[in-house]
């Protein structure tokens, strides 16, 4: 059964329309990559499933249609968007944006508990927890993201180009722990990537976006030694 | 020099007035970005409200105090609901508009239900209104003293519960974040809400302690709006503490120069003339006192 199908969505900002019929379908425990240029629609897609846009056609999540559903809502029914630029609140301290995670869950005992479990993946951002999260620099900042997503035990983790601005081993850090949740503890990833090739290295399907529609899919592997994807996205 | 601390104490007392409502308006403008210039009336209007318990319906003075917070508590908050978010699309001018409109309501309202006549409600303090101890030549009234504590304890309270409560962090996390917030799964609006609820339980407050030192009609506290208003800004609108501290200045500033200017300048200008400092003040400090300045790396 799949835990997320989108069916021949739509979406649009004011008139301009940025999805034109995007169907997608991420199986429970998979890791999914959604790649493709700038303006392809990728972050459109993220948004539209966590509903911070509007959108026309299917979306069902655990079987549950939530298309038009408010994000609040679609968050507490375990999807977990890391937004692009992160959305990390820079006034408030590393320990209080960790906590935060845990709004939707009720045992406060069980929050501090998993958000300790979740800084201890991040040992560099774990040391700072009293500290000003906008004064973390850009690696921290998307570790303390993701951290911070977990503690909310999501069943679907959508990350959106989470290398973006990042040094690189600060990349292969973060990769690392995604690869971690997703191979040991099958948390489902939903990707969205520039760096096709560390995407397509952490995940086993992937989908192709140009302007608004999939223009490819497959697994990972095979995409990978697809030579127009090559072309187009590996630069080799 | 004695004469110096007597207006200092005094000064104290007003300043406590002020900083419960100033805190509101911190409160409100770090929640929803704008001003919200009927704060005072909500506190007069339910001034009235413990007023009409205590007069009309033979409540003793706790009870009615208790009781008029929670009916702050509901009308704050559907005050947000009614009126503010639906508005909140509109933009914030509409919004601001919107709250100078409920300031003349409110106040036609309180004349018209009340009469405009001047009535008196009675100080939440235990003690005569003469009493009064002496501490090194300085006379410490004590109905002044339990205004100033109470005020503290609201204030005190205030800040643990943004500090320390699950429900105070997410309203703090809602307040600077809400696209972040609903993403993560937090109830933004009913969080604002909350927070319209607690602005109008401090300005209840604030109007049930001014009326035990003023007359309660109902333009009682539009003169307190105003230094509160003042004391917000002065300690940077969007700090809380900055806020309290900002109102206890100017409490204090207003008792020494009706104290030392008024032989010279009359009381008709103390109200510019502190409005005056105030506006030398910011420009030297455009943020306020205490104005944040958030470290952010990109």
């Amino acid at each position: 059964m799949a835990l997320l199908e989108l069916e021949n969505v739509e979406a649009r900002y004011g008139p301009i329309r940025a999805l034109h019929g995007v169907s997608i379908t991420v199986e429970e425990g998979q890791a999914v990559s959604l790649l493709g240029a700038n303006g392809a629609g990728k972050t459109t897609t993220l948004r539209s499933i966590s509903g911070t846009v509007r959108t026309t056609g299917e979306i069902a999540f655990a079987s549950k249609r939530i298309a038009g559903r408010a994000p609040e809502s679609i968050a507490r029914l375990g999807i977990a968007h890391v937004p692009e630029g992160r959305g990390i609140y820079a006034e408030l301290t590393v320990w209080e944006n960790v906590l935060l995670g845990g709004s939707i869950r009720r045992q406060r005992r069980a929050v501090k508990r998993d958000a300790e479990a979740a800084l201890g993946h991040f040992p560099r951002i774990a040391s700072r927890r009293k500290q000003q999260a906008g004064t973390l620099s850009g690696g921290e900042q998307q570790m303390l993201a993701l951290a911070r997503a977990l503690v909310a035990r999501p069943r679907l983790l959508m990350l959106d180009e989470p290398s973006l601005g990042l040094a690189p081993t600060a990349v292969q850090e973060f990769y690392r722990v995604v690869r971690l949740l997703n191979q040991q503890e099958g948390l489902t990833v939903l990707l969205v990537e520039q760096n096709a090739r560390i995407a397509l290295a952490s995940t086993q399907q992937a989908y192709v976006l140009e302007v608004g529609r999939v223009a490819m899919s497959g697994s990972s592997e095979d995409l990978s030694r697809d030579e127009g994807v090559r072309a187009s996205y590996l630069g080799y | 020099m004695s004469e110096f601390f007597q207006y200092v104490v005094v000064g104290l007392a007003n300043g406590g007035v002020y900083a419960t409502l100033a805190l509101a308006l911190v409160l409100i403008h770090r929640a929803t970005g704008i001003v919200n210039f009927a704060q005072g009336e909500m506190g007069m209007f339910c001034t009235f409200i413990a007023w009409s318990l205590i007069t009309h319906h033979g409540l003793p003075y706790w009870p009615a105090f208790f009781l008029t917070l929670l009916i702050a508590f509901a009308g704050g908050a559907a005050t947000y609901k009614v009126v503010i978010q639906p508005l909140s699309r509109t933009g914030e001018l509409t919004v601001v508009m919107a709250t100078i409109a409920l300031l003349i309501i409110l106040n036609g309202l309180a004349g018209w239900i009340w009469s405009p006549e001047v009535k008196f409600l009675r100080s939440p303090s235990p003690f005569a209104p003469g009493d009064h101890f002496e501490v090194g030549g300085v006379i410490v009234n004590k109905q002044d003293l339990t205004v100033i504590v109470i005020s503290l304890i609201c204030v005190a309270l205030v800040f643990l519960f943004f500090r320390f409560t699950r429900l105070g962090l997410q309203m703090r996390a809602s307040a600077v974040g809400p696209a972040t917030s609903r993403l993560l799964g937090i109830r933004v609006a009913m969080m604002l809400s909350i927070g319209w609820g607690l602005a109008a339980v401090l300005s209840a407050v604030s109007g049930m302690l001014a009326a035990s030192q003023l007359e309660l009609d109902p333009n009682f506290m539009l003169i307190v709006l105003t230094y509160a208003f003042a004391a917000a800004v002065l300690g940077g609108i969007d700090s809380p503490i900055g806020s309290v501290v900002g109102a206890f200045i100017i409490g204090i500033g207003i008792s020494l120069l009706s104290g030392y200017a008024s032989s010279f300048l009359g009381t008709e200008l103390q109200l510019p003339l502190a409005l005056a400092v105030l506006m030398l003040v910011l420009i030297v400090r455009p943020a306020g006192l205490f104005g944040q300045v958030v470290v952010r790396r990109v």
